[in-house]
């Protein structure tokens, strides 16, 4: 999949809402006073691969966290605006946190399973989400267990270690099994921040793989550093300068032609 | 190569920096080890004194069986510490029923709860309970709790295992929260982070993943209370009543190990037998406070190296 060609066309005439993942409007955020998002209009499709590039420092992270609000975690962020997740507005006072991120689950940069045994870890959200989990039979855990672990081409290596601590396993394995974690709630987005930059390139490889194996059955929404990820592992592409979106368009056509000098410069390597 | 004789004068040059930082070695390192040598030592010196009677007049049975503590008889002097050492197990016990719970709770609304000025002046107020000298808890066990559990529970006497077990419990929390609070700390905030971007609510995350992580820390917090209360004397001394007794309820007076010691070494004849059996019990609560202590140590070691 190294050099994936993506055969559809994408119209970037304006999408239906329907096929809408993530909708933003006028959203501006600060830490304090500090504000680093500026009227962020963007409209993600649903079943797409979209990635977020941009300098360091260009706000790419900040909305990828605004996404499940987990940027709240740190008491001094302000956000004004909408966001709207499969056309639900997440940030009206009614909107439970919980239910918002049972919706949209996050890969982190650094592989962070929690420290408990690999079956735990696949388990852990959906014991929480599902009020059922209590009941369910041993069997049927295993049964969720293996089906996640199997989607993300895992289950052979981890089969018989299920028991064994989550810590233990490789960074790339560590990495799968925190993408495999959320896929027992079904989620509707998975929001990836750097995924591949704790790995190396053959962790990286096989984790691009995998995310690209799974568009289509979900919304992902991939914050990268490294242009050529973005170029291989997306099909459409955002461009973030100061806060600011400067580009938005079909990966291929970014790569190729793209709209803005700025995008280019970037692309090209000039800055950030 | 050889170095010609200007580069190795450029290479070699002892100046007063080169022989500050000697000093400076050698201070750092003598400061380094004292600690160790004086902890040698002060086992010497209890061992030294007291090991001509587990030689002599030793009886190991009595001693561990018998609660007959009565060195000072004329006739028959007996030596059975198992009274003493009940005594200083019970109150320690109740202490920690007490203290485990206040102090895990303060520990976690310090560590996950409390922010900003809260949290900074509860950890100065906790340092400074722990500060409190122990003969002021003692104080405290003898004038106020002794009336009121007199009062509360009608018994004869309020100086007791209660009163002692409640009192050291207070004394040993500040302590067990402040190194419950650093284990809590110690947990990574990746896991909370983790745990909460998938929908964890708050008591969700510290019971099901800060806790199980930092258990090892919260155990040695634990131990190192014990080995507190093993080891605390005069509040004890104070608030226990100080008679020889196997306690059956926590409205029994029970007698320290320590205690016995803080009582009666001032008495006896140095070098009798008495005396000596006083450093017997020495040396058996140095040996259980650092076995505690060790353990304690082992198991913190336990969650770096995992």
């Amino acid at each position: 999949m190294a050099n994936a060609i993506h055969p559809e066309e994408f119209g970037l005439s304006k999408p239906e809402p329907a096929q809408l993942a993530i909708e933003t409007h006028d959203l501006n955020l600060w830490y304090g006073t500090f504000q680093a998002l500026f009227d962020v209009d963007l409209m993600i499709k649903r079943g797409r691969i979209t990635g977020l590039i941009g300098p360091s420092g260009c706000g790419k992270s900040t909305y990828l966290r605004t996404i499940n609000r987990i940027n709240e975690r740190l008491g001094y962020v302000r956000t004004t605006g909408s966001i709207e997740v499969m056309g639900q507005n997440i940030l009206a006072p009614e909107v439970e946190l919980v239910q918002v991120r049972k919706q949209v689950g996050m890969v982190f940069q650094r592989p962070n399973p929690l420290p408990l045994s690999i079956r735990e870890n696949v388990i852990f959200g959906y014991k929480i989400h599902e009020p059922e989990a209590r009941r369910l039979t041993r069997n049927q855990r295993d049964e969720i267990v293996e089906k996640a672990l199997r989607e993300v081409l895992l289950w052979d290596t981890v089969k018989d270690r299920l028991d064994s601590p989550a810590t233990a396993l490789s960074l790339e394995e560590q990495q799968k099994l925190c993408i495999a974690r959320l896929l027992p709630v079904k989620p509707s987005v998975l929001l990836m921040d750097e995924p591949c930059s704790a790995l190396d390139p053959k962790g990286t490889e096989a984790v691009e793989e995998l995310i690209w194996e799974l568009r289509g059955e979900y919304t992902i929404l991939i914050v990268t550093h490294n242009m050529a990820q973005a170029r291989r592992a997306s099909e459409e592409c955002i461009f973030m300068l100061l806060g600011k979106v400067v580009e938005h368009s079909s990966t291929d056509d970014m790569f190729v032609t793209p709209k803005s000098q700025e995008t280019a410069d970037y692309i090209e390597g000039r800055y950030g | 190569m050889r170095a010609s004789p200007a580069d190795q004068t450029i290479l070699d040059r002892r100046n007063l920096d080169w022989y500050i930082d000697k000093v400076v070695q050698v201070l750092v390192f003598v400061g380094g080890i004292s600690a160790i040598i004086f902890i040698i030592g002060i086992f010497v010196f209890i061992t030294r004194e007291g090991i001509g009677f587990i030689f002599s007049s030793w009886d190991p049975i009595e001693f561990f069986t018998s609660p007959r503590w009565a060195p000072t008889s004329s006739h028959n002097p007996t030596y059975g510490a198992l009274a003493l050492i009940l005594g200083t197990a019970s109150v320690t016990g109740l202490a920690m029923i007490v203290a485990v719970p206040f102090s895990l709770g303060a520990a976690i609304y310090i560590g996950e709860f409390a922010s900003g000025k809260t949290r900074e002046s509860l950890k100065v107020l906790v340092e400074l309970l722990a500060a409190i000298p122990s003969v002021v808890w003692g104080f405290i066990g003898l004038s106020i709790l002794n009336p009121l559990i007199i009062q509360w529970f009608n018994v004869p006497i309020g100086l007791n295992v209660l009163n002692a077990g409640v009192i050291l419990g207070l004394m040993a929390a500040p302590i067990m929260t402040t190194i419950a609070e650093d284990a809590l700390k110690a947990v990574p905030d990746t896991y909370r982070e983790a745990a909460e971007a998938m929908g964890a609510a708050r008591w969700q995350v510290i019971f099901k993943v800060v806790l199980p992580a930092a258990k090892p820390g919260l155990l040695a917090a634990v131990l190192l209370g014990v080995g507190r209360g093993f080891g605390e004397t005069m509040a004890v001394l104070m608030a226990s009543g100080h008679s020889i007794n196997i306690p059956t309820s926590i409205f029994d007076s029970v007698r320290a190990l320590t205690a016995t010691i803080a009582a009666e070494l001032g008495e006896t004849a140095h070098g009798s037998d008495h005396y000596q059996a006083l450093f017997v019990l020495g040396i058996f609560l140095f040996l259980i406070t650092f076995l505690i202590n060790l353990t304690a140590d082992l198991v913190v070691r336990g969650i770096r190296n995992r």
